[in-house]
């Protein structure tokens, strides 16, 4: 089965619905699927309900389906560097749902693994638990999470080969693994599509059972926070 | 205007904060004063923990080497080191849940003698969000706090009962301010140490919570 495709649009011909599920890769502006968020957007697809922990800067990554108002629902863990959202949020034309980021995470690891709910401390005795059901284990207090099941999954992965085993780099690996293994349908931009046999099988992080369409980029990858330290002079 | 602060300044709180922290550990530390903390611990070999998917968070890059791929919890650019792993985030809040790393250091709004313990979000005002300090708070061995005393106001922020949401319930273990040193425990608060030239009359004055011996 050819998992490659020639670009975003086509990666995401027939997987687009209003009122889907979308589930999203990337932590602040590292490792996000930037192409496929561009082409949601020109597809003009609406009420979307997107996982995702952060939700892109005004004018770049999720920022651009925000713009567009083709966002109903965010579930996420912090969206302080967004402007636009702050304004749509505090109109009521969006909704959120704040998770605790580990929650977030593993609700997409355990949606993918086919668990339906696990027990956690993340958030008891907070706004969080409020309404999940309360179990006691070993003499302390857990709420149950929902698994995530999203409609489709957009990620951003280092390298792909052809047959959809990923590589990631560095800090951008981040929700990208747990993004991918919740979705119905999964699919990936990278750097670079190398030919089957090339990656290390020990090597790979993310087998392809889990990415069912690729596409290569060039992709902008803009730095959210530009740190440094100056040389010591010599 | 920047106001008067009695007591440990920021850097001094960070090196204070430094000293909880033993040889061998994985820490996540917070951002603002809590950062300040990896400049102070010497010759201890700490692991600093980035929750977005880092063990061994080195120092921010030379100008020209920043990367998109390489970024702290608050999405700065750092770098690695030689014993550096990189992780998923599901895998990342695994060891912060499962108790494996050793202690966090984080900033606050607000702390009540029960340990509870605000720092994400102020009613009617901008909502940011969470991040990771639920899970942190929740998950990891040991919570310090390190915070300033009081508020622009002069009004405590070591309460008997936090007022703003709060992020964990009864999660933290010690809190350090500009005034010194104080440890939860049944009933209260304990002094454990007073900041440099403060009393502990004055200590007691900025605190609302219960104080115990």
């Amino acid at each position: 089965m050819k998992k490659v495709y020639a670009n975003a649009t086509e990666a995401l011909d027939g997987l687009l619905k209003d009122g889907m599920l979308i589930a999203a890769g990337g932590f602040g502006l590292s490792g996000i699927p930037e192409l496929l968020i561009a082409a949601i957007r020109d597809s003009g697809v609406k009420d979307l309900t997107v996982a995702s922990n952060n939700a892109g800067v005004d004018d770049f990554g999720l920022g651009l389906l925000l713009q567009t108002r083709q966002v109903k629902k965010m579930i996420s863990s912090y969206v302080g560097e967004n402007a636009e959202f702050m304004r749509q949020y505090l109109s009521g034309e969006l909704e959120l749902e704040f998770n605790p980021q580990g929650t977030l995470a593993e609700r997409m690891r355990a949606g993918g693994a086919g668990i339906p709910g696990f027990y956690t401390k993340t958030g008891v005795g907070t706004v969080i638990a409020e309404g999940k059901p309360v179990m006691e284990f070993d003499g302390q207090e857990y709420i149950l999470e929902r698994g995530i099941v999203a409609d489709l999954s957009i990620v951003k992965a280092w390298k792909a080969d052809d047959t959809g085993n990923l590589i990631f780099r560095k800090t951008a690996r981040n929700f990208n693994p747990p993004a991918a293994m919740c979705g119905k349908v999964c699919v990936a931009e990278v750097e670079e599509i190398v030919p089957r046999g090339s990656i290390d099988p020990d090597h790979i992080h993310l087998p392809g059972i889990y990415v069912h369409r690729i596409i290569q980029g060039p992709h902008e990858k803009r730095i959210e926070q530009r740190t440094t330290r100056k040389r010591e002079e010599a | 205007m920047a106001v008067e602060q009695k007591g440990w300044d920021r850097n001094q709180m960070a090196a204070r904060a430094a000293e909880e922290l033993e040889d061998g550990m994985y820490v996540n530390l917070g951002i603002g004063i809590p950062t300040l903390v990896a400049n102070y611990v010497g010759d201890k070999d700490i692991t600093l923990q980035s929750e977005n998917g880092m063990l061994g968070m080195g120092p921010f890059p030379y100008e020209g080497e920043e990367d998109a791929d390489l970024i702290n919890a608050g999405k700065q650019t750092i770098t690695e080191l030689n014993r550096t792993s990189y992780f998923d985030s599901a895998t990342s809040f695994a060891m912060i849940r499962g108790g494996k790393i050793a202690a966090a250091i984080l900033g606050a709004m607000e702390v009540a003698e029960n340990g509870d313990l605000a720092n994400w979000m102020i009613p009617k005002k901008l909502v940011k969000g969470m991040g990771g300090a639920m899970d942190l708070v929740a998950g990891v061995g040991r919570v310090v706090v390190v915070m300033d005393h009081t508020n622009k106001a002069g009004e405590s922020k070591v309460l008997k009962a936090c007022t703003l949401p709060l992020t964990g319930k009864g999660v933290v273990d010690r809190i350090i301010t500009n005034l010194g040193v104080l440890d939860v425990v049944p009933g209260g608060l304990k002094i454990v140490q007073l900041a440099d030239g403060i009393s502990e009359d004055e200590l007691r004055a900025s605190t609302e919570a219960t104080i115990v011996n």
